[in-house]
């Protein structure tokens, strides 16, 4: 296992050899085919080949040089064993649980929308970035966190940069949940806007969720298992239930909402399933959306490998100039911030130095789950490219372009987006529509309908069937829905108890997490900045995942930075400057990224600025633009953009300012000539063992 | 070891992954450990384990990815 020692043998040497020869194979058709349509396996086994070299080569490098991991040395799970938090435990099973806490929503949505750039920049960018950023980054954290007894981001940071950049970062990281809560909330929105049938099934996992917590708590308590494979039948169930909602005259109406009174719902829902105990909604759903999360993404990898799509998106397209209408922006910096997860996600360093570091038996099992568990996240972004590439291009820009660019017509959206030189017909969006139990699927930004519709396409050449892929589809909404919706319950939870702890320092009482009154009082707190940003998203003039998907960009790559920054000064620290560049060079990227795309968003023709101009000096002059039709609705998207302004200037300080304190950090630990990392003491494995 | 004895111990990890995926760790473990190091306390019921774990999962501190 430890192989660093032991010479390679010939028959490895050859192996990779292969599959390094594959590999370049690969991403050479991948890079240069042009004209014709290439298979997706290509791009998978390119990807695939990739994943395997940076693993074997990059992972083993940054091992063994750069973290100097030391099988022999006792981790936490073994020196503050408690059996709960702290345990030794199987390498399979510490991987599985973090690669089920790192796999989100995100990975799904960054590459779909990054697709409109064709599928070679998103390709690109996800192998590069995973290879040297991503998976550098939670593999690092993770082995900083081995290192100090397990502690958290910011405990390191408090620890290694000092108590005030701790706090910096502590804010930036609240701020990003709100953010990250409002965008997930919104791709709901996007997805079941006006579409009964979905609305119903995402509904019935409410009274599913409830059982489901009853029979947990009553029948058979703590049978995960059993209660999730009733609860997955009840699901399905609801899937088929739902077409026949979505065609009654009495049921159908209801479940039928407009983006505004969805969000309003969300927010609803949001503030009561975080106040009600958690063994009644939350934790059920949780269960539920885990299994349905790596069952589904299983089954995408299966479907792709066994339908072999053809990739109907060219390499590139036209959009790299900064015309698209899915984002705006050019290509640097505004794809290096749409996808962040997958190929490099800040969130991750929470996870790296949450539970795992406490669970690992042996520091020689950390690149599998630090680095190896990041390449499987970059997989699935790679599979969600695929699922959104191998779409008809038209089809693609008519789910994904806004209304204010495409009309709210078929034929209209069919002549624009021809137009724009992929060729469509009305009928064609119309019949996709019907194909998936829908009533239009224009504008639905927001990368959960088209990986669902994507997802059905491939499911249906495997299995094919009548009316299989509205149900396949409805299945993809309900998948991703239920665990962003978990995300987002879990979420306000967490915002509520970092919430409580800072009301805390004004008034003693509202810390307990037993007071009602602080519990309630820091819960519509929380839910109240998310829900701000979801209802901006819901009446935004351009769709709301245009305006708010690259202030989550922005804000997630800002953690990646910080945490990257964090691990350039402990290399130093530790006083092995030759090594400054891994952590430091993905570093440096991803400052320069944030904050040129920060400013494009603060000055210039795509900035928030420019937009509340525009809405501002129309309302001056009398004139209502679309889609507000009155002069509040106006105003509020004047205020609005004001408030992104100040988002997008609050993360660009923070990014500065860490970055301040990372220099003047850097600068003297280079001076002082002995290690000065903070570094629990080497207690030897062997010791332990009695 | 048999095929059988195999298959137990894979299911047995797979059912552990599952449950740790939700924030429940190994049962048998932390009776051990109760055991071990701790054979003045009482070994709590599975269902008191899981409730405790379950209302731990959800007090805060990481979270789940986006």
């Amino acid at each position: 296992m430890h192989s660093a020692t032991v010479k390679p043998s010939p028959a490895a040497k050859i192996l990779w050899v292969a599959i390094a020869i594959v590999g370049a194979w690969c991403l050479g058709v991948v890079a240069l085919r042009r004209g014709e349509p290439i298979n997706a396996i290509w791009l998978v086994a390119a990807s695939l080949c990739v994943f395997l070299i940076g693993y074997r080569f990059y992972g083993k490098f940054i091992e063994h040089s750069v973290l100097r991991l030391d099988p022999t040395r006792a981790p936490p799970s073994v020196l503050r064993n408690d059996g709960l938090d702290y345990v030794p435990t199987d390498k399979w099973v510490v991987f599985g649980h973090h690669f089920a806490a790192i796999a989100g929503a995100g990975p799904l949505v960054g590459p779909v929308l990054a697709a409109q750039m064709g599928y070679l920049p998103g390709t690109m960018w996800i192998l590069f970035g995973v290879v040297f950023a991503g998976a550098v980054q939670d593999f690092m954290i993770l082995g900083l966190s081995l290192r100090r007894d397990g502690r958290s981001l910011g405990h390191m940071l408090r620890e290694e940069l000092g108590p005030v950049p701790g706090l910096v970062a502590m804010i930036g990281v609240l701020v990003l949940m709100m953010i990250v809560l409002a965008v997930l909330a919104l791709v709901v929105v996007k997805a079941l806007t006006h579409s009964p049938w979905g609305t119903f099934t995402v509904a019935a996992t409410i009274p599913i969720a409830l059982l489901m917590g009853a029979y947990l708590r009553w029948l058979r308590p703590g049978r995960i298992l059993e209660v999730s494979v009733i609860g997955l039948a009840l699901l399905l169930l609801s899937i088929w239930a739902g077409r026949f909602v979505a065609g009654s005259d009495t049921l159908g109406p209801i479940f039928d909402l407009d983006a505004k009174a969805l969000a309003w719902w969300l927010i609803g829902y949001g503030f009561c399933a975080s106040v009600l105990p958690v063994w009644l909604l939350l934790a059920p759903r949780d269960y539920l959306s885990t299994f349905l999360k790596i069952g589904t993404i299983a089954l995408l990898a299966l479907a792709i490998f066994l339908a072999a799509p053809m990739l109907q998106m060219p390499a590139v397209t036209r959009f790299i100039d900064g015309t698209g209408p899915v984002f705006q922006g050019n290509l640097f910096p505004f794809l290096f911030i749409t996808i962040a997860c997958g190929a490099v996600s800040g969130w991750h360093s929470i996870i790296a130095s949450g539970t795992t570091p406490k669970l690992l038996a042996n520091e020689g099992q950390a690149r599998l789950v630090g680095y190896g568990g990041m390449l499987c996240e970059a997989f699935v972004a790679i599979m969600a490219l695929v699922a959104a590439v191998s779409l008809h291009p038209g089809v693609y820009f008519a789910m994904n372009a806004p209304g204010a660019l495409i009309g709210t017509t078929a034929e209209h959206a069919a002549q624009v987006i021809s137009q724009w030189g992929f060729v469509v017909t009305p009928d064609a969006l119309v019949q996709t529509a019907k194909d998936v139990g829908e009533q239009s699927i224009l504008s639905r930004a927001g990368g959960a309908p088209t990986l669902a519709v994507g997802m059905a396409q491939l499911l249906h050449n495997i299995i094919p069937g009548e009316g299989m892929m509205a149900f396949w589809y409805h299945y993809a909404i309900l998948f991703e829905a239920l665990f962003i919706l978990t995300t987002v319950d879990a979420g306000t939870r967490v915002g509520r108890f970092m919430i409580q702890e800072i009301a805390g320092l004004i008034h003693k009482p509202l810390q307990a997490s037993e007071s009602w009154a602080g519990n309630l009082l820091a819960t519509a707190i929380c839910v109240g900045l998310w829900g701000y940003f979801l209802y901006q998203g819901a009446v935004d003039p351009l769709g709301g995942i245009n305006t708010l998907w690259p202030l989550f960009g922005i804000a997630n790559q800002m953690l990646a930075a910080i945490a990257l920054m964090l691990a350039t000064v402990v290399v130093v620290k530790l006083k092995r400057e030759r090594y400054v560049w891994v952590p430091g060079i993905p570093a440096i990227w991803l400052i320069t990224c944030t904050l040129a795309a920060g400013y494009e968003k603060l000055v210039g023709p795509i900035s928030f600025t420019a937009a509340a101009d525009k809405y501002a000096a129309a309302l001056a002059g009398g004139q209502m633009l679309a889609p507000a039709k009155t002069a509040a609705a106006m105003q509020q998207i004047v205020t609005n953009n004001r408030v992104d302004m100040a988002m997008t200037a609050i993360f660009m300080a923070l990014v500065v300012a860490m970055t301040l304190f990372c220099l003047n950090a850097l600068a003297r630990a280079w001076r002082t000539n002995h290690p000065t990392a903070h570094e629990e003491p080497y207690v030897a494995l062997a010791a332990t063992q009695h | 070891m048999g095929i059988h004895a195999r298959l137990r111990a894979t299911w047995k990890r797979a059912v552990q992954t599952a449950r740790l995926c939700c924030g429940v760790p190994d049962y048998d473990a932390y009776v051990r450990h109760l055991r071990e190091h701790h054979p003045e306390r009482t070994v709590p019921s599975y269902a008191e384990f899981f409730r405790e774990r379950q209302e731990a999962r959800y007090k805060g501190g990481g979270g789940r990815c986006c």
